[in-house]
């Protein structure tokens, strides 16, 4: 673990000693909570311009997060390498956030605040994020409206000009700005638009159809990565003075979910196997509004934004024979009288209603189907009703509001949302875990760091609406370019590295091994298979209920699931060329053991917090109950070799200005 | 309550539809097949049983690439990610029309209820000068990218700009920048269009940012660098025949291709 020495800042050491007398320095630095930012910029080292120009910093990824740290850092001078595996940075699946942005503006006069802003994420996560990370996000969150404003990001308009604001879940105040329900689409092109003219200025170089394959380390620090060219096939090195890994989450370990197909985890899990630790893997978040499972074949499950919760009502039928008609096909939802609805989100929690936060509301929805209250032809899935909305605003106003969803939900379902119900149910869409970073994103690995989903830090246990692409953006443009100079400011003297060293070589070789090996099977069955496979244990074991019971079977089905694909996986075509289930295969083999991993995770934290649900840990009421005495901590896990179990470190979360409350959605 | 495990989740798996009207159609697929991008290219029809009509496109292109693994074969490449219409990755040219036969959609959002039992459906890749091949569907669309490098954004670094609202835009004037800017820049307009032109895409952005207060100061600088881009990278010249807003995803319209038109010549006249 690191311990650098800096004489300029005086940092608190949150320090714990486990079993393992491992430190883990989360580098918070001392003084009020609303300080702490400003003393730490005030203080902290930075590169000079001439100095910038002689270090290299490769970013991985091209999302809000990598290409807003690309684009900052070339403009600071640095010289930057950014890496996508899309063949544009603007396909990044950022683009697909629709909702809006939360920041703490206060616009619309009603109460919000920098501290309100950092108190309700805080909450939202359920008391498992860090404070001071969570402030700083909260300090920054209203430089990104002014950024992006500047950048010309279509932000939704009052009709005296101003930006107007919405509602989403966990919060009392309307903060969220928004473009229509492209939100994600708009920042990100703000995001690519920066990048491409730092491009343009030679500020950075774009390497787009590559995969980062492994990560280089020299002496003990991060000197670069190996990467794949994704058209010819052919393994390539590149060296830096520092690694930024922004590869966003793992969310597609269950095969179905709303993450782009391409969406991996592979990058900070090879990470992870060089040494840095992953926090929180098990904190993965299901989205209550997603259009619901139908089939086999399904590829993947589309997001109906929160934003639709401001304006739609989730109902299911009051009456079980009413909710089995509907299954049947004998009843339409608009058959169901007024008072035969059950609303049961504004009946559970009358002072947030429909807007409680996304873990919440999962549960809740599953809690109804379970109960045999589900309508759709699988009875996996509730009603998200826009008729009260149409009488109140009009069909027009909902239109401009909501128009392009309930053009996408109409493709794909066949069905008009306008006068028929949306059928929505949970389904898998962000990850909490991740890298562990420190208070300056730097891994445990020394000039690694990592920014957006890709890191666990500023979440807990359950990310609020909105404030994914706060974060994302938060990291690139206003914390990770000054963080990493304090990690730059002592390597000016280290020249440029050669990539012949030894140490290339031997992650390259182990690179080829690999792949050779997976060739070589030559089996019976495609990666999508496993891949399917996968998805099912996780989703009925590690998904929205989880129990000692089953997440030990889990772990044995995965460890079972790993030895098949390892030795009955069949990849047509060649190594060194093209091979887009070659790609697959080699996301696949890092997914399965994402998901052991979360599944130990899982197992350990027995206790409920947030998007993890252990069934053995519940209030009366079916709500998530904490163990803050044991669990007050994050879990960090460090690899140990392939046969071996990973070892766990905690960190704990020492709160020391505000007090850990049951979270409270009901008054 | 009790929160017991997801076991009807295994129920959904055997259901192949949300709709009562779908129903499994056979078909035939006439898939465009090249190696490489110099390579020459042909079509192979391959036939496919009992799809649903729920399915969407790109999971009948999955269930024949599954099909072609399984019988040793070589799997059809394509372009595709988000698989909900807005990363503008996926690209294909079907029966004749990009993004097929459906409106306003992207191919990863068209379904299959869109055809009939025993139909023949052609699939091509983008065919333009611009977008050369990389493999069967995929192709090169980095010239986008180089477009926008050349000056589709405002001048601001990170930090130092004013507050949000200090900057106000009359709510129509911001609509009218975010039709523009809905562009997902898929491609389709270059590959539909007869002329090969990149006139609706370029349009798009010019359009944009020539509406916005923002946008002002590096007005006229970058609709002549963005077009200059365009004509060297060997896109056509606009003949205004309307394929593009015809075919565009997102209902870009041509109104912006008059506007980008305006903003050239008048930034041309004052050289």
């Amino acid at each position: 673990m690191i311990n650098k020495e800096d004489e300029t800042v005086k940092v608190e050491n949150n320090t714990t000693m486990t079993d393992n007398t491992i430190k883990l320095d989360s580098k918070i630095p001392k003084g009020p909570l609303a300080e702490k930012w400003s003393n730490y910029k005030a203080t902290q080292k930075l590169v000079n311009p001439a100095n910038k120009r002689r270090l290299d910093i490769i970013v991985v990824g091209t999302g809000l997060a990598g290409a807003s740290a690309a684009a900052s850092l070339g403009e600071l001078g640095f010289n930057v390498l950014n890496f996508c595996i899309q063949d544009s940075p603007r396909r990044a699946h950022s683009i697909a956030a629709q909702g809006g942005i939360n920041a703490a503006k206060n616009y619309q006069n009603d109460g919000d605040s920098v501290y309100r802003l950092f108190y309700d994420t805080i909450k939202g996560g359920d008391y498992r994020a860090r404070e001071a990370n969570v402030y700083r996000l909260a300090e920054v969150s209203n430089n990104i409206i002014d950024q992006c404003v500047a950048q010309g990001v279509p932000f939704a308009r009052e009709y005296g000009g101003l930006l107007d604001n919405r509602s989403f879940g966990g919060a009392q105040v309307s903060r969220t700005f928004y473009a229509r329900g492209q939100t994600g689409q708009q920042l990100l092109l703000g995001a690519y638009s920066a990048l491409s003219r730092a491009v343009n200025k030679n500020q950075v170089k774009l390497y787009t159809r590559y995969e980062m394959v492994d990560l280089v380390i020299i002496d003990g620090r991060a000197r670069g990565i190996i990467a794949r060219n994704l058209v010819t096939g052919k393994l390539e090195r590149f060296a830096a003075h520092a690694v930024v890994i922004a590869t966003g989450g793992y969310g597609n370990t269950f095969f179905l979910s709303t993450n782009a197909m391409g969406s991996n985890g592979s990058a900070a899990w090879q990470c992870y196997k060089k040494g840095a630790y992953f926090a929180n893997p098990c904190m993965a978040q299901i989205h209550p509004t997603c259009i619901p499972v139908h089939g086999e074949f399904q590829s993947k499950l589309t997001l109906m934004s929160e934003s639709l919760r401001n304006d739609g009502r989730i109902w299911v039928p009051k009456k079980l024979e009413d909710a089995k008609a509907i299954r049947e096909g004998k009843l339409r939802p608009t058959d169901i009288k007024e008072e035969d609805r059950d609303y049961y989100l504004e009946r559970r929690y009358p002072a947030f209603g429909n807007l409680v936060p996304r873990d919440v509301a999962s549960r809740a929805a599953k809690e109804r189907c379970d109960a045999g209250y589900g309508v759709g032809t699988t009875g996996l899935a509730v009603y998200l009703d826009f008729a009260d909305a149409i009488k109140r605003l009009g069909k027009d106003v909902v239109e401009a509001r909501y128009g392009n969803l309930f053009q996408m939900y109409e493709k794909i379902v066949d069905d008009n949302p306008y006068e028929t119900p949306m059928m929505i149910y949970p389904a898998i869409h962000y990850t909490m875990g991740g890298l562990w970073v420190d208070y300056e994103l730097m891994t445990s690995i020394p000039g690694l760091f990592a920014i957006g989903e890709a890191n666990f830090s500023d979440h807990g246990a359950n990310r609020l609406g909105a404030s994914a692409l706060m974060q994302g953006l938060a990291d690139g443009y206003f914390v990770l370019p000054y963080t990493i100079q304090s990690y730059l400011s002592d390597q000016i003297r280290v020249p440029r590295f050669s990539t012949d060293s030894p140490e290339f070589e031997e992650a390259e070789k182990g690179v080829n091994a690999r792949m050779d090996r997976l060739m070589s099977i030559k089996g019976t069955h495609s990666v999508d298979y496993f891949h399917k496979k996968l998805g099912h244990i996780m989703w009925d074991f590690v998904g929205m209920a989880r129990e000692a019971e089953g997440l030990k079977k889990a772990i044995g089905s995965l460890k079972e699931l790993k030895r098949e694909f390892w030795s009955d996986v069949r990849i047509p075509g060649e190594k060194n060329s093209l091979n887009v289930e070659l790609e697959k295969a080699i996301r696949l083999a890092d997914f399965i053991e994402i998901g052991e991993l979360m599944a130990h995770d899982a197992l350990d934290r027995e206790e409920s917090c947030g998007g993890h649900f252990r069934v053995e840990h519940q209030t009366e009421e079916g709500e998530a109950l904490r163990h803050d005495d044991k669990f007050a901590y994050v879990s960090c896990w460090e690899y140990q070799g392939e046969e071996k179990d990973p070892v766990m470190y905690k960190e704990p979360l020492n709160y020391e200005f505000i007090e850990r409350q049951q979270r409270n959605y009901k008054s | 309550m009790n929160l017991s495990r997801d076991n009807n989740a295994i129920i959904s798996r055997n259901l192949k539809s949300y709709h009562p009207m779908d129903k499994n159609i056979n078909i035939n697929v006439k898939v465009w097949r090249q190696k490489g991008p110099k390579e020459k290219g042909h079509f192979e029809t391959y036939a496919l049983k009992d799809i649903s009509q729920g399915s969407s496109f790109l999971e009948m292109m999955d269930i024949l690439n599954e099909q072609l693994i399984n019988e040793g074969k070589d799997p059809v490449v394509f372009d595709h990610d988000c698989r909900e219409g807005i990363c503008g990755m996926c690209s294909l040219y079907i029966n004749g029309h990009p993004h097929g036969p459906d409106e306003d959609i992207t191919t990863c959002q068209l379904h299959m209820r869109k055809f009939n039992d025993g139909d023949t459906i052609t699939v091509e890749p983008w065919r333009s000068a611009g977008f050369p091949v990389i493999r069967d569907l995929m192709v090169d669309r980095s010239a986008f990218d180089k477009i926008i490098q050349a000056g589709g954004y405002v001048s601001v670094n990170t930090g130092g700009v004013p507050d949000g609202n200090a900057i106000p835009i009359p709510k129509h004037i911001a609509d009218e920048a975010m039709d523009a800017a809905a562009c997902i820049g898929c491609g389709a307009c270059v590959a539909t269009c007869k002329n090969g032109s990149a006139m609706l895409f370029v349009a798009a952005k010019v359009s944009q940012l020539a509406l916005l207060p923002q946008g002002q100061v590096e007005r006229a600088k970058r609709a002549k660098a963005m077009v200059a881009k365009m004509d060297e990278l060997g896109f056509g010249n606009c003949t205004n025949t309307g394929a593009c807003e015809q075919e565009c995803p997102k209902n870009i319209s041509i109104s912006h291709i008059a506007r980008l038109n305006r903003e050239y010549l008048k930034a041309k006249i004052k050289d």
